[in-house]
């Protein structure tokens, strides 16, 4: 049963992250997606994530494909114009890849080609148009295709956000452009997501809340001074500081919040982004009885 | 306004290196408020190529710069000065260095960089406003263009990285997209964010442009 039967179904999804290398040795995403093979319902693949250069996303999910695992593609608008997207979105299907994660992508000016020239010709709601429509065998000028493609659209969502109306209008711009499921920015505090799914439970549609599991108080600090719409609360900082093992504590942290979240149904999944230690992603998943 | 900033003197000496008699243009719209051409620069220009060892031949403040036939009818006059002159430094934005170019025969180089069309908050202050991409947007964004204030030129909402209303790329600049939806809320028409917009044409900014009145 593959990610979009589980979410029609009801299931609690589990889905993680990772990135392709920079550089051409995929030893190390190979073996953590041997790790996790079977043990989650779907793996994002970041298309050159923070804009810095590595292989594409397209390169990850075939590789993850091969290993047996579902993977699910991001693509963003930053470094492809609409003809280069709906290319990439054809070879994605024609190699068996059906989920699709699109984003806007991070600016290039905080990636390490600064000087680069952002594309941005389409964001994310006009990538899932285009994906929609190359669903029905047109591309978007309405040129016939050779063969239908098939996707299951996913984008992302950011629940801490002010205004946080401004985040739901774009969400409901995403929905009816295809999206079937959101990914959401990953989230510490349960009264914040909680609030979240109150807001939109008229949209209908699926939401895996972001998971980051902290390696230590610093990270948390600096993801709260650097990254938009992540807020980790100073008890968790606290826990960290003090924690003897803080990739431990930091593990222990998330399989609080994910068991939590699938106990009361807040979401209907959790998203893991382990950034560079996907390598834990196994054991949290036994912590959290997956 | 088409805002200009004076290059660095280095770069303008590099470029009339072996060229001793200078004739300058300035230019009295944009150049003149951007105080990158008008009268009071060009003297100040006149004075600090003379005491690097250039004579210049004459002066003037074109009017403006990016008018052809004004062009050709001021440099007309000023004939005498121009022919004895081994170069042109154009004290006005780049359409006006062009247009210098196009009938002063002898090389014409730029003594500013031209940055963006923009607006003045206040003297030498100024912000870019428009890109001209050809398909005007303010009639839905509450008169604030996404195209130009969004670091990303964004047409369906914000992204996901601005933090208390400033863009993650640059946080001395606010969110496009939160002046956007606050000055729609308080006109009361958020719905019309509402609507999706697809790809923009950008075939209608495809350059070079030109465009005919019709009759």
């Amino acid at each position: 049963m593959n990610l979009k039967e589980k979410l029609a179904r009801g299931d609690f999804v589990i889905t993680a992250e990772m990135a392709p290398p920079k550089g051409i040795d995929f030893g190390h995403i190979r073996e953590c997606a041997r790790a996790v093979k079977g043990r989650v319902d779907g793996v994002n693949v970041t298309d050159f994530q923070s804009a810095v250069v590595r292989a594409s996303s397209l390169g990850g999910a075939k590789m993850l494909l091969d290993e047996g695992l579902e993977p699910i593609m991001q693509i963003t608008g930053r470094d492809r114009n609409r003809i280069a997207i709906q290319g990439e979105l054809l070879s994605a299907a024609a190699l068996g890849i059906k989920n699709v994660l699109a984003l806007t992508g991070d600016h290039p000016s905080i990636g390490d080609h600064p000087d680069a020239r952002g594309v941005f010709d389409m964001d994310s709601v006009n990538i899932l148009q285009a994906a929609t429509k190359l669903m029905e065998g047109q591309d978007l000028n309405g040129n016939e295709l050779s063969g239908t493609p098939e996707y299951f659209l996913g984008a992302s969502v950011t629940p801490l956000y002010d205004p946080l109306e401004l985040q739901i209008i774009k969400m409901k711009k995403k929905i009816q452009a295809g999206a079937k499921f959101f990914q959401t920015q990953a989230v510490y505090d349960i009264d914040v997501i909680r609030s979240f799914m109150d807001e939109i439970k008229d949209l209908n549609t699926k939401v895996l809340v972001g998971v980051i599991p902290l390696k230590s108080a610093g990270m948390a600090k600096y993801m709260n001074n650097n990254v938009p719409g992540i807020q980790v609360p100073d008890e968790i900082i606290e826990r960290m500081r003090k924690a003897e093992d803080k990739t431990k504590e930091g593990l222990n942290i998330a399989a609080e919040f994910i068991e939590q979240i699938k106990e009361e149904k807040i979401c209907d999944g959790v998203h893991i982004m382990a950034i560079g230690a996907e390598e834990n992603v196994p054991t949290l998943l036994d912590m959290c009885g997956f | 306004m088409i805002i200009s900033k004076q290059k660095p003197f280095e770069e303008i000496l590099n470029f009339l290196k072996g060229k001793d008699k200078i004739f300058i243009t300035g230019c009295s719209l944009c150049a003149t408020s951007c105080m990158t051409g008008g009268q009071q620069q060009i003297d100040e220009m006149k004075n600090k190529l003379e005491e690097h060892g250039k004579t210049v031949t004459g002066t003037t403040v074109l009017d403006p710069s990016c008018h052809r036939l004004q062009v050709r009818a001021t440099l007309k006059k000023q004939k005498v000065e121009l022919a004895s002159a081994d170069a042109v430094l154009c004290m006005a934005c780049g359409d006006g260095a062009q247009t210098v170019a196009a009938f002063a025969k002898i090389p014409v180089y730029p003594a500013n960089d031209t940055l963006f069309i923009g607006e003045v908050e206040r003297i030498g202050h100024f912000h870019e406003a428009c890109k001209a991409c050809g398909q005007c947007e303010l009639g839905w964004t509450a008169g604030i263009c996404p195209i130009t204030k969004c670091a990303k030129s964004l047409l369906n909402g914000p992204c996901g990285g601005a933090t208390n209303g400033k863009c993650e790329v640059d946080p001395d600049n606010d969110c496009a997209w939160v002046l956007i939806y606050n000055r729609l809320k308080e006109q009361d028409m958020l719905d019309t964010l509402l609507e999706i917009k697809g790809p923009k044409d950008y075939s209608k900014a495809a350059h070079p442009r030109k465009y005919v009145v019709g009759r």
